[in-house]
């Protein structure tokens, strides 16, 4: 008998008498509205909002939250950039990257998080080796809690993707919160369709 | 034999150092009051908790089914599944992946279960070099100490102690303890070993069988680097961390770092399912005593546990004495209930460091009964004659005491009189544990029984 199917036959052996599995009910908070909610979810969790307009020239709006920047490596075509993520070349090489700018699938107003795919990122890595990220989000594709972000099922064949929220971050000396811990050091949120 | 843990012995030594004590007790306790508040805000927690546990209990009586399709999806998904009955197993199946990938470099983020299976030091006796890359458990690890806490585990140090162990170690400056500095040093310090590492490692908080996919909640970003740059991805899970569908995920999510930091979610929850284009996952499903807990008609519960370590930052008695004098990688309530199982000579004492005040339980997001496991733990070991002599003794004598009114009535007289008349050293020597950091209180000048005759007897 192999590993597998001994261990297999003991759980089968010792397993307690079948207890059903519970409906989730629907949870809805219609007290505020979902982008305040947002907002105030991201800012908490120590990153940035800001709002553009359809239109405007994001690739300025990016080097204009990061003026000193040398290296901005985006995954989307609404920003150019200096650099664009290569999936054939090793992801170590982003380890220079001062700005990733990135594209969301949605956004959930209870945490303020986003969710980003590996086919978003190009090269997943961009979201963790980059100084800082600029998450770009549709402000329509905002759910209101962390259920209505799961029961979106497609989402989640994604081969990788990561709930955001705020800029990587640490209280493991003391409990003082330091944003900026290995991953990125900033998150800025840029709300346009 | 393993050698006992005498929690009480270990934590006296943890409670001389009084600068660590205090601010140890004051910052668990902030955040179980952080908690608290973040629950506050959710009118549906009890709901929750209710629904957490129930989907919990339905996993681990349908488990063998549970984990044949977390399995099949996984290996779907293109990784590699691996099974492992005990520690040895684990440690052994982990080498060998590393050995036939060729990498001699192992980043990883915090699991438990590979502190629980000491994989650390058996790799590196093999020539694997291992970098705990998440800051508390590098903090530990540097200092040859396991984890005090399983969500902070350097909990128990001070600033000044971790500047020490790094001026020491990665070279930073002794003078300097300024948390930034030594956040930013190790941040510095740990990049390049993930831009060059052969192998990154990561435990999991969730494994969903309807899509094969791990789910790691972390805040640092560790994780992902060491999953994200290496080629090859090996995650260790116990058996117990498998939930049946995405939709539950949610559940889970919403309550585990409320519960542990009290912050609504942690700032990374990564979903790993495809190895990328070119590189390899493995996983390996670990049982290391799971199953026989399954078994155990009182302690199967304890396998809801989603370690969120809400129970220790509530437990009195963990907050002053420190994860370390448990002598095990779960410490703290959840420590007590689980470690027994694993070796109940050994760790025989845990159940007896508790109040039994049901803090613990009441906090618990998949409402594990955790006092009433402390309780039911001590029967077991009582039964077993894992009693300490001087408890037994002391328990045989109450057991005739309490069992005879006339001597009971004798013994209380008399206690009352000779606690009044006694001189201290008779009251506070060592056979009186509880008398060692408290002062026994006044007696009365009667009994209840002396009182109720005068007063409330009915006249004949």
């Amino acid at each position: 008998m192999t590993t597998r199917d001994d261990m297999l036959a003991r759980i089968r052996k010792c397993q307690p008498a079948p207890v059903p599995l519970p409906p989730i009910p629907v949870f809805y908070d219609a007290a505020t509205p979902v982008l305040e909610r947002f907002r105030a979810g991201v800012e908490r969790m120590g990153g940035k909002l800001v709002e553009a307009r359809a239109g405007a020239d994001l690739g300025a709006l990016v080097r204009s939250l990061y003026p000193e920047a040398k290296v901005i490596c985006s995954a989307c075509a609404e920003v150019k950039g200096t650099r664009r993520p290569d999936p054939r070349r090793p992801p170590a090489e982003l380890e220079d990257v001062d700005v990733g700018v990135v594209r969301a699938l949605f956004g959930v107003a209870e945490t303020g998080s986003v969710w980003i795919t590996a086919a978003q990122f190009g090269v997943s890595a961009l979201g963790f080796l980059s100084q800082h990220l600029v998450v770009l989000l549709d402000p329509a594709l905002v759910v209101g809690n962390l259920h209505d972000a799961y029961r979106q099922r497609a989402h989640f064949d994604a081969d990788y993707g990561v709930l955001m929220t705020g800029p990587s971050a640490t209280a493991d000396i003391e409990g003082v919160l330091i944003h900026g811990a290995q991953g990125i050091r900033g998150l800025t949120i840029v709300l346009v369709a | 034999m393993s050698k006992r843990v005498d929690h009480s012995e270990a934590a006296s030594k943890f409670i001389k150092a009084k600068d660590h004590l205090e601010f140890h007790d004051k910052r668990l306790w902030d955040l179980r009051g952080k908690r608290d508040r973040e629950v506050e805000r959710l009118p549906e927690w009890e709901q929750l908790r209710t629904l957490a546990s129930a989907i919990k209990e339905h996993t681990l009586t349908h488990l063998a089914d549970y984990l044949e399709e977390f399995e099949r999806n996984a290996i779907a998904n293109g990784a590699r599944v691996h099974w492992a009955r005990d520690a040895a197993e684990h440690n052994q199946i982990v080498l060998g992946i590393l050995q036939e990938a060729g990498a001699s470099t192992l980043v990883k983020s915090k699991s438990m279960l590979t502190d629980e299976c000491e994989m650390r030091p058996f790799l590196e006796a093999r020539g694997i070099e291992v970098m705990e890359t998440d800051l508390g458990e590098r903090i530990q690890q540097l200092d040859g100490e396991p984890p005090s806490h399983i969500v902070v585990p350097a909990v128990h140090k001070l600033r000044g102690d971790v500047s020490r162990v790094f001026a020491d170690k990665i070279g930073t400056d002794p003078k300097n303890s300024d948390v930034h500095y030594l956040a930013e040093s190790q941040r510095r310090h740990t990049r390049p070993y993930f831009l060059r590492a052969g192998a990154g490692m990561t435990g999991a908080n969730f494994a969903v069988a309807e899509t094969g996919t791990l789910v790691v909640c972390t805040n640092e970003g560790n994780a992902d680097l060491s999953v994200h740059l290496p080629t090859l991805h090996i995650a260790s899970v116990g058996i117990e961390k498998v939930i049946p569908r995405i939709e539950h995920v949610g559940v889970f999510v919403r309550m585990l770092s409320r519960s542990a930091l009290g912050s609504p979610i942690t700032q990374l929850t990564s979903h790993f399912r495809k190895p990328r284009p070119g590189t390899a996952m493995h996983i390996v499903l670990v049982d290391n005593g799971r199953v026989e807990r399954l078994g155990m008609a009182d302690f199967w519960y304890s396998l809801k546990c989603i370690r969120c370590g809400a129970c220790m930052n509530t437990c009195p008695v963990y907050r002053r004495s420190g994860g370390l004098s448990y002598g095990s990688t779960y410490s703290g309530p959840i420590g007590v209930i689980i470690d027994p199982a694993f070796d109940l000579r050994k760790y025989g004492s845990l159940p007896f460091a508790s109040t039994l005040n049901g803090s613990c339980t009441s906090v618990c997001p998949v409402r594990i009964n955790i006092h009433e496991q402390i309780y039911k733990w001590r029967q077991v070991i009582a039964e077993r004659n894992q009693l300490p002599i001087v408890k037994q003794q002391a328990m045989a004598a109450a057991g005739k005491v309490l069992a005879s009114p006339k001597l009971y009535r004798a013994a209380t007289e008399a206690t009352n009189l000779s606690l009044a008349k006694l001189p201290r050293v008779v009251l506070y020597n060592r056979l009186n544990a509880w008398g060692r950091q408290r002062e026994v209180p006044g007696a009365p000048k009667r009994t209840f029984r002396q009182w109720y005759l005068e007063n409330r007897k009915p006249k004949k």
